[in-house]
């Protein structure tokens, strides 16, 4: 038995990639998933010789790790989704700021840090998604109007947990202030027609089988579904278009603090941005470019254009931790 | 809390303070501290408190939280039991119709994730499901008629049936050791097959259920994935939303320790509860079986394979369905990923196992107080929350390692980086912190099948220390050791929060592929790595069959 153990344990250090940290590589910690970013990673490897190497997980975890190593982390990047994370990691201190003219040009300001810690990369609309069956899309109009009784027993709602749903609710809070959201997610969960789900793709499910009519959802979630059946009776409501607009999110990234590789680092980040990566981007997860000039895939085209929320998405993770207390209180699970 | 073997043993050895005795209670010191270094960590988070956190989860969620908690707690340990012990009476002891398959085949549910027969059991039995929406059109029904399965009832019933393994293959192993002599002795004596059933086999097979049983609940305890599945909040719901929400490392740690020291509490309760006696295997008994006939015997079949259709068959069926839609996503990679997964597991397995023997053997025959408490330590692992306790271990790790660096840095002026983070060996501490409970259960309960006797016996035949290890309890103790090796390899396997944060650059696992798949709700692709990872898992089940066949 031990000899087996020993054995092994040599194959290990053989496998075991040497320490030696080389010239052109860049290392990022990612919590976007591997299939959604490595198809990129390739690419640039090609286009400019340097090998990405990387490693996935959620984002406290990867944040906790960050800041574990300090100084000797091998870390060059930080990529995450969700705007709540992002200032997270800014605000513990584990990015760098960095001052890219590339990177200015290519994201729009209310999508990144406004020193230049991160910087959004996709845009993701949390939208309203509906039973065209069921219901007539006259009847929606906002966010805030889904906690009106005519919706009682016709709302679908994903788990509070979500981070998505905490920044919609830290948005409105940003907006409308703590007493009129509470308002308002009380009034969600009163219309509830079922406990909230643990996804957005079992959410829709169940408003395409007629638990419930409505539902607050990511429109690539959507995307995928509308995918596997382009006939499913589902459709999507962009809701405050007179007023405050869309609520949009970001996945993006920002350079470490003690980086081994920052101009691999950044130059990852600015070529990410730029029309030749930002198609893939967002198309391989039918989401939205952060990056003007380049148009989203024809699917998502056709689900038409919208005035999106123009908050910083940082807003989102300042006031996360509020409108988790809310939502709490409120009774939202 | 052991009762100390008979004082005649002890005399016999003239056992105290002799050179043996002392190497094992340092090994045992030893490999409890592995465990207790990252366990230091969660709980020196209690040095300092942030009342805000704390105030907000006790007077909102917390109250029903831990009204959950119990639920699921006291389910999973009825539900457990019942299955658990039943089967592993009737595979052991009884012969009826279809006992040979049953008895390997009931262990198979053990290498189903618990978050995977979670998200098949809502997919397939929700309002959207096949099956309601079956039943709505096949009987007409009105649209909105629906039966519930998110609920509390919901959550046992997953539970159970992905846990009840643990508590069949101890509680199988103890009824393997005792043979059907024991229980003829009480038939003899008067009693009738209930009374035999409960008053003498099993007692006899306490210490192997309970092993089992608190392996069940400890999972359950700090289960995350498969209560998310059906968002039912349990306590580690608050520890999540403490790390995950509020960015609160600290809190989360805090509400951990909790989790660990009721553990802690309940498992010494327990031992004090225990009945003084003990038990020793009279030998194998022969292969006479308890026959059954007649409607007894259909019974018997009918709960074996009912529950293997619901624990396996069909949530394995279902998943196969939807891996064969997404077989296109099978690529070259899966190789390394098989690979990983199985090395990993195999090195883990192998760690723990040793490490476990060496414990349970020192805590038995050479052990103190030290001993018995590093018993406690070592074990506690497997209590917390598979993310938190992987946390633990990255700081320590972390800390442990810029310290060297720091050395090295000094001494030789150049800055080396980071030596151990982000190697195999990070990851294997992890495992083995968390893990060696489970590996403990089996080898302790079996070596506590094994009479005193037996080791004087070999000593007065000259045999020495190591001879006596060697030549006598190995082999002796074989089914014990390979379902402990079994459920740490599958265990492993299974692992996700450990193997995502401390695995090296590449090295990523059927359970990382999972997760990839599973965090943006892609479940259904999910199924291809997960019915990957079953083919692992069954691989290692179907060899300890053929083990411990009799």
């Amino acid at each position: 038995m031990l000899r087996i153990v020993f054995s092994l344990a040599v194959v290990v250090s053989l496998l075991m990639p040497v320490g030696a940290v080389s010239a052109d590589e860049v290392v990022v910690y990612s919590a976007r998933k591997e299939h959604l970013i490595k198809p990129l990673f390739d690419r640039f490897t090609n286009e400019t010789g340097i090998e990405v190497r990387y490693v996935t997980d959620k984002a406290g975890p990867l944040l906790q790790r960050l800041k574990a190593e300090g100084k000797r982390t091998p870390a060059d990047v930080l990529m995450t989704v969700d705007a709540g994370n992002l200032w997270h990691a800014a605000e513990n201190g584990v990015l760098a700021s960095i001052d890219s003219p590339v990177l200015t040009a290519n994201v729009p300001s209310h999508l990144r840090d406004r020193d230049g810690r991160w910087f959004g990369l996709s845009e993701r609309a949390r939208t309203i998604v509906y039973n065209t069956e069921r219901v007539d899309p006259s009847e929606l109009s906002t966010y805030e109007d889904l906690a009106d009784p005519k919706w009682k027993g016709r709302l679908c709602l994903r788990t509070s947990k979500k981070v998505y749903n905490q920044s919609l609710v830290a948005t409105l809070i940003a907006r409308l202030g703590e007493e009129k959201t509470e308002e308002i997610v009380r009034g969600w969960v009163a219309n509830l027609a079922a406990a909230p789900f643990s996804n957005d793709t079992k959410t829709m499910e169940a408003v395409a089988a007629g638990q419930c009519d409505v539902a607050i959802v990511n429109t690539y979630y959507f995307g995928r579904l509308e995918k596997k059946d382009p006939d499913i009776n589902l459709a999507l409501f962009w809701p405050n278009q007179s007023t405050s607009g869309v609520h949009i999110n970001v996945s993006g990234a920002g350079v470490t603090r003690y980086a081994k590789h920052p101009e691999n680092a950044q130059k990852l980040l600015e070529w990410l941005s730029s029309p030749a990566a930002q198609s893939d981007f967002a198309g391989l997860n039918a989401e939205y470019p952060v990056n003007p000039d380049v148009e989203p895939t024809p699917q998502v085209q056709a689900w038409g254009s919208f005035k999106a929320d123009k908050l910083n998405v940082a807003e989102a993770g300042r006031l996360q931790a509020d409108a988790i207390r809310l939502m709490d209180r409120a009774g939202y699970r | 809390m052991r009762s100390a073997p008979q004082p005649v043993v002890l005399h016999s050895l003239g056992a105290g303070g002799s050179a043996p005795d002392g190497a094992w209670r340092w090994a045992a010191r030893l490999l409890a501290v592995t465990v207790l270094v990252p366990l230091a960590v969660i709980l020196g988070s209690w040095l300092s408190v942030d009342p805000a956190v704390w105030s907000h989860l006790g007077g909102t969620i917390l109250p029903r939280l831990l009204v959950n908690t119990a639920w699921l707690v006291a389910g999973v340990a009825v539900g457990t039991l019942l299955i658990g012990v039943s089967l592993a009476w009737l595979t052991t002891m009884c012969e009826f119709p279809g006992r040979r398959v049953l008895d390997w085949a009931l262990m198979l549910p053990f290498a189903l994730p618990a978050y995977v027969l979670a998200f098949v059991f809502v997919g397939v039995l929700d309002f959207a499901g096949p099956v309601q929406s079956g039943l709505r059109s096949l009987f007409g029904l009105p649209p909105a008629w629906s039966f519930e399965v998110r609920n509390t009832f919901g959550v046992i019933a997953v539970m159970t049936l992905v846990l009840y393994p643990y508590v069949y293959m101890l509680a199988r192993v103890s009824f393997l050791g005792q043979g059907p002599s024991a229980y003829e002795a009480g038939r003899s004596l008067g009693l009738g097959p209930w009374a035999a059933f409960l008053r003498v086999s099993l007692p006899m097979a306490r210490p192997g259920i309970v092993a089992g049983l608190s392996l069940a609940l400890m999972e359950a305890l700090a289960d995350f994935g498969a209560v998310s599945v059906f968002n039912f909040d349990t306590f580690t719901t608050a520890i999540y939303k403490s790390w995950f929400g509020f960015f609160d490392l600290q809190s989360a740690a805090q509400l951990a320790s909790i989790l660990l020291t009721l553990v802690l509490v309940a498992l010494v309760v327990e031992r004090r509860f225990r009945d003084r006696a003990r038990f020793a295997q009279t030998g194998r008994g022969g292969q006479r079986r308890i026959r059954l006939h007649g409607a007894r015997a259909w019974a018997a079949s009918a709960v074996g394979w009912g529950v293997l259709f619901l624990a396996f068959v069909a949530p394995v069926t279902q998943l196969m369905i939807w891996a064969w839609e997404v077989f296109g996503d099978l690529d070259r990679r899966y190789v390394d990923l098989f690979l990983h997964t199985l090395s990993l597991g195999v090195m883990a397995g192998l760690l723990t196992v040793i490490a476990a023997f060496v414990l349970a053997y020192a805590n038995r025959y050479h052990g103190d107080t030290s001993t018995r408490i590093s018993v406690r330590v070592g074990t506690l692992g497997y209590a917390l929350p598979g993310s938190v306790l992987a946390v633990g271990v990255m700081l320590s790790l972390t800390w442990i390692d810029n310290r060297i660096a720091d050395g090295v840095a000094w001494l030789t002026g150049e800055d080396g980086g980071l030596l151990l983070s982000g190697t195999v060996f990070a990851l294997l501490m992890a495992y083995f912190a968390r893990f060696l409970a489970v590996a403990y259960g089996p080898v302790d309960s079996g070596l506590e099948g094994i009479r005193p006797s037996v080791r004087d016996a070999a000593r007065s035949l000259g045999s020495g220390q190591w001879e006596t290890v060697w030549r006598v309890y190995l082999p002796m103790l074989r089914p014990g050791l390979l379902t402990a090796g079994l459920l740490v390899l599958v265990d492993v396997m299974k692992e996700m929060p450990a193997t995502l944060l401390l695995r090296p650059f590449g090295w990523d696992t059927l359970a990382v592929r999972i997760f990839e798949l599973t965090s943006e709700g892609e479940w259904e692709r999910a199924a291809l790595p997960a019915v990957a990872l079953l083919l692992v898992g069954l691989v290692p089940v179907i060899l300890l069959v053929r083990r411990s066949a009799r």
